[in-house]
């Protein structure tokens, strides 16, 4: 037996092993429980699936089993999401820019950190049960605009951690580079510094982005529910998440089903839109400095 | 001597403490200057006093003047991108910007608006690659990212870069510091070839790299200068006993 061979199985050689076999299960168990989830989703919705599904809004006894889509809802929460997230963007940018800028990692910076990071964890019926106290001392009804800043709010904390943390990792020595060429410091955030993060911060969008369309607590008690696609801010506003529970609680077994068809649309625009952004950020990434 | 960057009475504070202590120097043109010293000598703050790179970092204080063509930079109408386009900087690991090899060297001549139209700008990039050496290694791949050269390489990009935007000075921060021997030895015979067009500012811990590159030496110790004299008369007689005690290697 040659001298590099294993001569017994040692205490540590047993632990390796070990710990390799409970990395492998856990990796089983989620990639099982989302090949479950799809399997599940694709099996019991695509028979419900249909064009009318997609293209037309519920019509009378659509509930019972009669004819219709759920457009409303499709098109509710590509408005909640959207509005959500450009909402939540144009103040995540300034208070990650501010963190990093003035509060850097001074204790007021860990202050800041600390809430968001709890409003992160915070569930999103408490943000919906907050929203819905607000509108009641505002004398508000549900609309799209509350689920709108409902939704921003939810994705603020998520936006924010995440750019925060992309602007960290960002090196000095590329400011430094850039500004002994003569660039001014306005030329070294807008050629240089906004180059490094794109690839970060539409990442940080997307998370946010993410968050916001498949949420369906905070948007029960701020969009409220409605068959008919929003005209306006004012009015209330369907959503897909909502639209999944209403139907699945349905004793009709063919309006259960439409309740997985459209579990399935939410889940392709979700895929949709994280295989987009991957896609997007690689091409983003190419030039990035690691 | 012609001198190209005169430093009179300059005096640097970090905070409370005194890192450079009344330094009065002449640095000439057209030849190298090595500025050498222990660590901590204060060779690198010296050195970014000539670009402005101090004012940089928090809590930094400076006295005195530093005229370049007898152009005081710290002077009140001075503009600092101009004076940064002026005094170029080599620093002590190329960082390369996020960005194409290409867009590297264009930046610079871009933010500065000193071409016309990109048949100006192509003939430019190509032209300063092949001063630095890199055009043959990277004529193909102009697109690819910066960050896809070798480090030795990305080095000669940073100098590719820094000359686009025509300066006169050329700085270099222990500018072969974190490369390999040949590479190292590309740079520097680069910088020796440059020299008859630039006036260039070295700081180094290696004495070896002083003598092969010096044409004009600067001796620092604690923040004090205590000699400045032409290469040949400091390395054949140092006038002070600091000076050849570290010659001699004792510290």
């Amino acid at each position: 037996m040659g001298f590099l061979m294993k001569k017994h199985w040692q205490r540590r050689h047993l632990m390796e092993a070990f710990m390799k076999f409970i990395m492998r299960v856990s990796l089983v168990i989620v990639a099982g429980a989302l090949g479950l989830i799809l399997w599940i989703v694709i099996v019991r919705g695509l028979p419900a699936l249909s064009w009318a599904m997609v293209t037309k809004i519920p019509e009378g006894g659509y509930y019972m089993g009669k004819g219709g889509g759920i457009l409303n809802a499709i098109l509710g929460s590509l408005y909640l999401a959207s509005g959500g997230t450009l909402l939540a963007m144009i103040f995540s940018v300034p208070i990650a820019m501010y963190l990093k800028t003035y509060l850097g990692d001074s204790k007021w910076g860990h202050y800041v950190r600390l809430s968001l990071d709890v409003l992160w964890g915070i569930p999103s019926i408490v943000y919906g049960a907050f929203g819905f106290t607000l509108m009641i001392a505002l004398g508000m009804r549900a609309s799209l605009l509350a689920g709108i800043v409902i939704l921003a709010l939810i994705e603020l904390p998520i936006m924010t951690r995440a750019m925060d943390e992309v602007i960290r990792r960002m090196p000095v020595d590329l400011e430094h580079a850039a500004l002994a060429l003569g660039s001014t410091k306005f030329e070294v955030a807008l050629r240089v510094v906004t180059r490094q993060m794109l690839p970060g911060i539409t990442t940080a969008i997307l998370l946010g982005l993410g968050r916001g369309i498949g949420d369906a607590a905070s948007v029960l008690f701020t969009a409220g529910y409605t068959d008919r696609i929003p005209t306006s801010l004012m009015r209330p506003t369907a959503s897909l998440p909502l639209a999944v529970f209403f139907q699945l609680g349905s004793p009709y077994p063919e309006v259960q089903q439409r309740g997985y068809a459209a579990a399935l649309i939410l889940t392709i625009i979700v895929l949709v839109v994280s295989l987009g952004s991957r896609w997007l950020s690689a091409r983003l990434n190419k030039y990035t400095i690691k | 001597m012609d001198a190209h960057i005169q430093v009179k009475n300059l005096n640097v504070y970090y905070g409370k403490q005194q890192a450079l202590k009344d330094v009065n120097i002449e640095i000439p043109k057209n030849q190298i200057t090595v500025i050498m010293g222990p660590s901590g000598c204060g060779k690198t703050t010296l050195l970014k006093t000539f670009n402005r790179f101090l004012e940089l970092s928090d809590g930094t204080q400076l006295t005195g003047e530093v005229l370049v063509d007898g152009q005081n930079i710290y002077g009140r109408e001075v503009d600092v991108t101009e004076v940064r386009k002026v005094v170029g900087l080599l620093a002590q690991r190329p960082s390369p910007l996020p960005m194409s090899i290409y867009d590297n060297v264009a930046y610079g001549m871009h933010i500065h608006k000193m071409k016309k139209d990109r048949k100006e700008y192509k003939d430019a990039v190509r032209h300063y690659l092949e001063i630095a050496g890199l055009w043959e290694e990277v004529h193909k791949r102009l697109h690819d990212p910066a960050t896809s050269l070798s480090i030795g390489q990305q080095q000669r990009l940073c100098l590719a870069r820094g000359l686009a935007v025509e300066p006169v000075i050329i700085l270099g921060d222990e500018p072969t510091s974190a490369l390999d021997p040949i590479s190292s030895q590309n740079i520097e015979s680069r910088l020796l070839d440059l020299k008859q067009q630039y006036t260039t500012v070295i700081v180094t811990h290696t004495l070896r790299q002083a003598k092969r590159l010096a044409d004009y030496v600067i001796y620092m110790y604690l923040g004090e200068v205590i000699e400045a004299a032409p290469a040949h008369e400091v390395f054949t007689n140092p006038q002070h006993e600091r000076t050849k005690q570290y010659l001699e290697g004792l510290f």
